[in-house]
């Protein structure tokens, strides 16, 4: 089924040059881009099956431009998307072609560090690296890493509640952020939360975090930093079978282990990896983990000795622990390559993203393999086994005809399947454009409206990155609707939107 | 007589017959929290049809119960298991005299405790619920999955809304496992701000303290005669020695003297300190204040300079959790402590007052005007006729 956005509206579209001024008024000419040529650079994001010409491009650089630019745009009824560094492998920032484009890459200074608090102010555009880099003399971190991580903005980040394979023990974006400053439209900032750890109601931060660019735009974070564990070591674990697998994983944890990073690889992506970069993983398994365990050395020590004994009684067939921090790495590289490797099989592939009850992984690769057959497209599997995110990579080959919309539908059902086991959609990469339409599979339209009106609460007129998360457009005064008895309104003196 | 509706499509009924009404109500679990926020107003509406374990999985790390599920239930049925919740929620019981209370009314108040600066807070651990909005609609929103970015994570704002937007009737928690073992490392001796200076400290060491709290001398619970630093460290028995080790040669150059708290020992003073038993045991008005870890002492200075001597006080986060108890004045001192919370990006919460007070003073720090304005706009998009709990956030709704 092809994606549909909603219709440009040509009123807008007939009014961009006097938009464009208006914006060149507020930025001057450099930071707004208008030439065709220079727009297409921004056509998507790295969703790159759907592209959509950005009616202008802005490039504010700091929270008054981005306020003002806000305002004109409630003003003139013009759409806005916020853009990070365009890493969204949803489409949360895929542009619309009667909206402006706000590219926030301007944003990229780091404002303040501060140890004795444990955090760091940042402006949004800055990447996800750059900020463990600036203070990993100190021997600190900033705990999500997206794999994308040396380019992804900090901003993308809020706006998807970004993951990475440390989240089972350090959680994601929304458990590592203290602070917001927030545009929303109409041109209002305001702050939330800050340094400090309690949030008063509502909890706005966390609401904000994961709202993929629908709520309002951010202008800074303040983000929590971490201490570097003075320790990290790495388990290689072969398997005969999948489920062999997945019950070492259950194992470690109802020891009472929590691991840094649990990854679970199988056949096929052992395969591909060892390709791409041989790193000597297991030839004979059909399934492999890597777990990592960090903290003080007599800890990790420890735990290593605990999880290689849980593994050999669950009949791993391959028991490796990493004795030097290089071995660690290598142990990780094929994992750290696992998507380009499979790129080199592909030659194309679609990354999906469910999460699933880890306990159903069996059945989930089962029924997976099933519905690859019927599509007759081959799935490589890479899985944060820890939290049951799973990333089936689906591949295929762009210039055969109908391939990608199999391995479109393919993915769909693939996601179907892991909610019928009682998982969800998406674990880390968004909804954005790309699962838009399958939002009816885990929530009911009560539960969809519901999430409406509180985009409505901050949106009324639907300005911000409509066309995405939401699989239907409503204009918020259609949830105004009250139960009225008697024909009488109640709480007349309530302002209705 | 309370109204008391046997299943979701009997409450949703009843809201949306409220709603129509724009009749208030106010949430009853076990009764266990009335005394936490303004007063609110309405007819008691019983939630105990929405009680009992539905799924535990411990190998998961997951849990969903009833919003009326008691949690004793919940904790018994965790320990078992050698889990618990990580959140290390405060008990009530000592500022209130009340009852555990309930698992909804745990989420309604998005209580935490000393381990918030490793483990997180209860809207950390809020995988998914399900309610009844104040339209009288039947929600669910999030799941039962550790990593889930599917729509919007209503969960946080659930979390300690205190009943205002939806009410509960079934919550689905992240579970972790308990900690081998436990030691606490005490430093006595140091005044005020070095001991905070030294929490901080110990904060940035990786050691990974799991509780750092400060207790000036005399407090009760533990009536030492010197003020008194607390490092918690929890984890493997086999680590705790080296980790102790390392913050005494991280801290002495500081001064003080180092004591350590056996895991009983320990156990103990964190359950204490976790439901703030240092003020609760004092008579007065008590106020929980939130800030970054360096301004604790500052903020505190501050306050007695400006003539509002606590009568008890102690820091938890390292400093950057403020509880504080005053002898009774006319308005518990909220005129002191709200201005100078928000000089210094804090927010000072009025956690224990009588009835009038907490309906004259308010209990939450006041937002400037469009965070309000948009606070409001969200209770609405939930409770457009503010029949849940009116009153009980802020005299607005």
């Amino acid at each position: 089924m092809p994606l549909l956005m909603p219709t440009p509206e040509p009123q807008i579209l007939s009014r961009r040059d006097e938009i464009v001024s208006r914006l060149r008024a507020l930025l001057g000419g450099e930071r707004v881009i208008a030439d065709e040529t220079a727009r297409r650079a921004y056509d998507c994001d790295a969703f790159t099956m759907y592209r959509a010409l950005p009616l202008v491009v802005a490039l504010p650089e700091n929270v008054a431009e981005v306020s003002a630019i806000l305002a004109l745009a409630q003003e003139m009824n013009v759409k806005v998307v916020p853009r990070g560094a365009g890493t969204s492998l949803s489409g949360g920032s895929m542009p619309l072609e009667d909206g402006i484009l706000l590219a926030m890459g301007k944003f990229n200074r780091i404002l303040e560090i501060d140890y004795e608090n444990r955090c760091a102010r940042v402006q949004p555009g800055v990447a996800n690296l750059a900020i463990s880099k600036s203070v990993e003399a100190q021997g600190f971190y900033y705990a999500p890493d997206p794999s994308s991580q040396i380019a992804c903005s900090i901003g993308g980040n809020v706006a998807e509640n970004a993951g990475g394979v440390h989240c089972l023990k350090y959680g994601l974006t929304t458990n590592n952020i203290l602070g917001l400053e927030v545009v929303l439209m109409g041109g209002e900032i305001i702050r939330l939360g800050g340094k400090r750890l309690d949030c008063e109601p509502y909890d706005l931060l966390g609401l904000m975090t994961g709202s993929e660019g629908l709520l309002g735009v951010v202008t800074e974070v303040t983000v929590r930093l971490l201490r570097r564990p003075p320790l990290a070591r790495a388990l290689l674990l072969g398997f005969a079978s999948v489920e062999a697998a997945a019950r070492c994983v259950g194992g470690i944890i109802s020891k009472g282990v929590i691991p840094a990073g649990l990854e679970m690889m199988d056949r096929a992506t052992i395969d591909a990896t060892e390709c791409f970069q041989p790193c000597g993983y297991p030839q004979d398994a059909e399934a492999m983990l890597i777990v990592e365990l960090d903290g003080t050395i007599a800890e990790v020590d420890y735990l290593v000795g605990v999880v290689a004994e849980i593994a050999r009684n669950d009949g791993a067939t391959t028991v490796r622990a990493s004795t030097s921090d290089a071995e660690r790495l290598r142990f990780w590289a094929g994992r750290k390559n696992a998507f380009p490797a499979v790129a080199c099989i592909g030659p194309d592939y679609l990354c999906m993203d469910g999460t699933i009850p880890r306990g159903r992984l069996p059945e989930a690769m089962l029924g997976m393999e099933a519905l690859a057959k019927k599509y007759a497209l081959r799935v490589a599997n890479v899985f944060h086994a820890g939290d049951g995110n799973l990333h089936p990579l689906i591949l295929y080959d762009a210039s055969m005809e109908g391939e990608m919309e199999r391995a479109e539908a393919l993915g769909a059902d693939i996601l179907r399947l892991c909610v019928s086991l009682g998982g969800v959609l998406t674990g880390e990469h968004g909804v954005g454009v790309e699962k838009r339409d399958l939002m009816g599979e885990m929530f009911s339209e009560r539960d969809l409206e519901q999430q409406m009106r509180v985009k409505c609460a901050f949106d009324p007129q639907g300005r911000l990155n409509p066309g995405k998360v939401f699989p239907t457009l409503h204009r918020c005064a259609e949830f105004g609707a009250m139960h009225v008895r008697g024909g009488a309104s109640p709480f007349p003196e309530l302002p209705r939107f | 007589m309370s109204l008391a509706p046997r299943n979701e499509s009997e409450f949703a009924e009843l809201l949306r017959d409220a709603a129509a009404r724009a009749a208030p109500l106010r949430l009853v679990g076990s009764g266990s929290k009335g005394a936490l926020g303004r007063p609110s107003a309405g007819e008691a509406l019983s939630l105990s049809a929405f009680s009992g374990v539905r799924l535990y999985e411990p190998e998961e790390l997951v849990l969903t119960a009833g919003a009326a599920t008691s949690r004793a239930e919940i904790e018994a049925l965790l320990d078992a298991h050698g889990q618990e919740l990580a959140f290390e929620p405060i008990d009530f019981g000592a500022l209130f005299g009340s009852a555990p209370g309930t698992l909804g009314g745990l989420v309604a108040t998005g209580a935490s405790g000393p381990r918030r600066i490793k483990a997180g807070a209860l809207r950390d651990h809020l995988l998914g619920f399900r309610c009844v909005t104040g339209q009288g609609e039947i929600v669910k929103s999030g799941g039962r999955v550790m990593k889930n970015v599917t729509g919007y994570d209503l969960s946080k704002l659930v979390a300690g809304s205190l009943g205002t937007l939806a009410a509960l009737t079934e919550v689905t928690l992240k579970i972790l496992p308990k900690a081998e073992s436990e030691a606490t490392l005490l430093v006595a001796g140091l005044d005020e701000a070095q001991s905070l200076a030294a929490l901080r400290k110990a904060s940035q060491a990786p050691a990974d303290a799991s509780g750092l709290a400060m207790l000036p001398a005399g407090l009760r619970p533990l009536s030492l005669g010197r003020n008194v630093a607390a490092i918690r460290l929890e984890g493997p028995a086999i680590s705790l020695q080296s980790r102790r080790d390392e913050l005494v040669a991280l801290l002495a150059p500081q001064g003080g003297a180092f004591e350590t708290l056996d895991v009983e020992q320990s156990r103990g003073l964190w359950r204490r300190l976790r439901d703030a038993e240092p003020v609760a045991q004092a008579p007065g008005d008590v106020w929980r204040v939130s800030l970054a870890p360096t301004e604790g002492v500052r903020f505190v200075e501050r306050v007695r300079a400006a003539g509002a001597a606590p009568i008890a006080h102690f820091y938890d986060w390292a400093g950057g959790l403020v509880w504080l108890c005053f002898e009774p004045a006319e308005d518990a001192q909220a005129g002191v402590l709200r201005p100078l919370a928000e000089s210094f990006s804090g927010q000072a919460t009025l956690l224990r007052a009588s009835d009038e007070m907490r309906a004259r003073v308010g209990v939450f720090q006041p937002k400037p005007s469009a965070l309000a304005a948009l606070t409001r706009r969200v209770k609405e998009s939930f409770d457009p006729a503010h029949i849940l709990e009116r009153g009980r956030l802020c005299a607005e709704f």
